[in-house]
């Protein structure tokens, strides 16, 4: 992958909509065969970027290459990408096939060719039987199944998904999910998906574009993205922290050494430079909560617990720590019992390694 | 709110109104309509009741005919023409930013705020001997024989002759399509408007060109627009009698006309009222056909 030529090449692009700036001088590489999420909360320019690519939109700055073409100026129906759209689009007049070989036929593939290509684009969603339904006999995911085969018989150099699963539900959209990679792994198309979705991209994508008001904000894997977020806003956005202010204090071997409010200087362990005022985070799986005061080697807050979310297979169980600030342990329910452990007003420690400290100098 | 069919009550004084007017106004009349086109016309001009099919009969003559015929045709031109003209501009309505959107509908409907009979006789100021078109018309040739005066061609030009704009079938289909396009526009706006664009998008994303989707895509899902849009202004430019009436020819007579004409001058309201049902009998028998077919499809649905 290192020296292949990206699939997509997205340089300096802009898209301003009157004076609002949707889209901020957004520059991205996706290669090819990748599955590639664009992530961020609503109105971050996911969508817009998207609707770019497939040419609904046009740019106000930059360049978008797909394929090695330029495709300023290219309209939506001569481009090498096919888009899977959120309301999924299925045209309602049609059948199933006709749907499905609507592609086809507007781009002339010969009609002893189209029926072949249509029920082997069906058997890949596996809708071999439901060529001469109409969509409004579909449930919402058979209709979906639909979008993706219209798209996927095309054979687009790359695949755009907005949203594809947001308007399943939870149990569907987890076993679509699964679907999904294993399409993009039969086909060998590249996958760019749209979501506001953390699990959904961090459970899906080879990579992921986390986007914040038209600004990328940090491209990487997934684990990447979760264990070294690059700023408070995506490790926030992706997963949940526990954040505490910070001042920078000196450097010491491979640790910063910071001044933390409650817990006088400690070092924590971080590559490159880091000055002035930053934050630390720590996630709450990464916690342990302790009756008794920690040992050396582990940072520790003395807290109470204020209140206690029980999530089946787990408990959120928040701490008024002595800081000020608000914590969150997670605690594997792996015993069966329905009694918790632990009670609201209870005195606890929260400890967690240093090396499992964030630090977040943005 | 889903349960409105049970309450009775409120069902009753929500609805009453509307069924007593219609009763009232629209059924009864209706159907004292159809007992005279049974009945007889006295030598008067009344109407006696004798349940003879003679007006039926007298209907289908071929001179009544010819003129059904022709009201058939001119009105199914005029839809069709209404059809081309306004479904650009109920696209254009539709997919108009937001803000423009109430005043260019207002604009669609602002000539229903001046009485039918103004802008009928406006055509005659437009199309007459002496009317816009032809005094710009004689402008023109005024400027040209001069100008070919100037270069020593002074007959060249001839004199100005009027052309015979109006009172002849294609006035009658201007009149029509003038008068009847904000009812296809409506509609087929509605329609238009509530339309998902991913439709379109999607038709474009594969592969399709502008034209394609049109055909393919947002003509096919407008089509509830276009049938109730075209429904309307068949319907309504059938049975028009004001404008052939006014910018028509001798040969213009339409159906409308024709009944009018038995209501006014012959007073023959028994033949009158035969003829309105004349017309009639097709479109009930159409009504009861299209719901059959909307159930047999539902049960055919039911199956599947």
């Amino acid at each position: 992958m290192t020296d292949a030529k990206p699939i997509i090449s997205i340089r300096n692009v802009t898209k301003n909509f009157g004076r609002v700036t949707a889209v901020d001088n957004v520059s991205i590489d996706v290669m090819p065969g990748e599955f590639f999420a664009l992530l961020g909360p609503s109105g971050c320019g996911k969508t817009t970027l998207l609707r770019m690519l497939a040419g609904f939109e046009t740019t106000s700055g930059g360049e978008i290459e797909i394929d090695g073409q330029a495709m300023l100026g290219v309209p939506p129906n001569k481009r090498p990408v096919n888009m899977v759209f959120q309301s999924y689009a299925v045209f309602p007049h049609m059948t199933v096939f006709d749907n499905v070989a609507y592609g086809l036929k507007v781009t002339g593939v010969p009609k002893a060719e189209i029926t072949g290509q249509v029920e082997e684009a069906l058997s890949l969603v596996h809708l071999e039987d439901y060529g001469r339904r109409k969509p409004d006999q579909l449930s919402g995911g058979q209709r979906q199944r639909v979008a993706l085969a219209r798209a996927l018989v095309k054979k687009p150099k790359v695949l755009l998904l907005d949203e594809p699963l947001s308007a399943l539900d939870a149990k569907l959209r987890e076993a679509m999910r699964l679907e999904l990679v294993r399409l993009q792994h039969s086909v060998g198309i590249t996958f760019v998906i749209v979501t506001h979705d953390q699990d959904e991209a961090l459970s899906m994508a080879d990579r992921a574009a986390v986007m914040d008001r038209g600004v990328v904000r940090q491209i990487a894997p997934p684990g990447e993205l979760y264990e070294h977020p690059n700023s408070l806003f995506v490790a926030d956005f992706i997963g949940k922290v526990n954040m505490l202010e910070a001042k920078v204090a000196g450097q010491s071997g491979g640790d910063l050494v910071v001044e933390v409010e409650g817990m006088g200087r400690i070092a924590v362990p971080h590559e490159g430079a880091a000055a002035g005022n930053i934050s630390i985070a720590v996630r709450p799986e990464k916690t342990l909560l302790s009756a008794d005061k920690p040992g050396e080697g582990v940072l520790a807050l003395k807290g109470k617990i204020s209140d206690v979310a029980y999530y089946g297979n787990e408990s959120h169980i928040l701490l008024d720590t002595e800081t000020g600030v608000q914590f969150t342990s997670t605690v594997q329910n792996d015993a069966r019992r329905t009694e918790s452990s632990v009670a609201i007003g209870d005195d606890l420690w929260i400890s967690w390694a240093p090396g499992n400290t964030l630090v977040l100098a943005e | 709110m889903e349960d409105w069919r049970k309450n009775k009550l409120a069902f009753a004084i929500f609805m009453g109104p509307a069924t007593f007017w219609l009763l009232v106004f629209f059924t009864i009349p209706v159907v004292v309509i159809w007992i005279y086109s049974f009945g007889e016309r006295g030598p008067m001009g009344q109407t006696y009741l004798s349940f003879s099919f003679d007006n039926y009969l007298r209907a289908i003559e071929p001179i009544h005919l010819k003129i059904l015929w022709k009201s058939i045709w001119i009105g199914g031109l005029s839809t069709f023409l209404c059809l081309v003209v306004g479904f650009p501009v109920a696209l254009g309505i539709a997919f108009a930013p937001d803000r423009w959107k109430n005043p260019l509908l207002l604009v669609v409907v602002l000539p229903f705020f001046t009485n039918m009979l103004i802008r009928t006789f406006a055509w005659i100021v437009v199309l007459g001997s002496r009317g816009v078109v032809n005094n710009g018309l004689g402008w023109m040739h005024g400027q040209l024989d001069w100008l070919f005066t100037l270069v020593g061609q002074p007959d060249l030009m001839g004199r100005f002759v009027p052309l015979g704009l109006l009172y002849n079938n294609y006035t009658v289909i201007i009149g029509l399509v003038y008068v009847h396009l904000p009812f296809l526009i409506l509609p087929l706006y509605a329609t238009l408007e509530k339309l998902d664009r991913s439709y379109l998008e999607a038709s474009l994303d594969l592969g399709a060109g502008q034209w394609r989707t049109f055909f393919s895509v947002l003509a096919p899902l407008a089509m509830p627009g276009i049938v109730t849009g075209c429904l309307l202004v068949f319907i309504l430019s059938m049975g028009n009698f004001l404008v052939p009436d006014r910018l028509g020819g001798t040969d213009s007579l339409m159906i409308g006309n024709l009944i009018a004409q038995e209501f006014n001058k012959a007073r023959d309201w028994p033949f009158g009222a035969a003829l309105s049902f004349a017309v009639m009998y097709p479109v009930f028998i159409f009504f009861v056909i299209n719901a059959l077919r909307a159930r047999f499809k539902e049960r055919a649905r039911g199956r599947a």
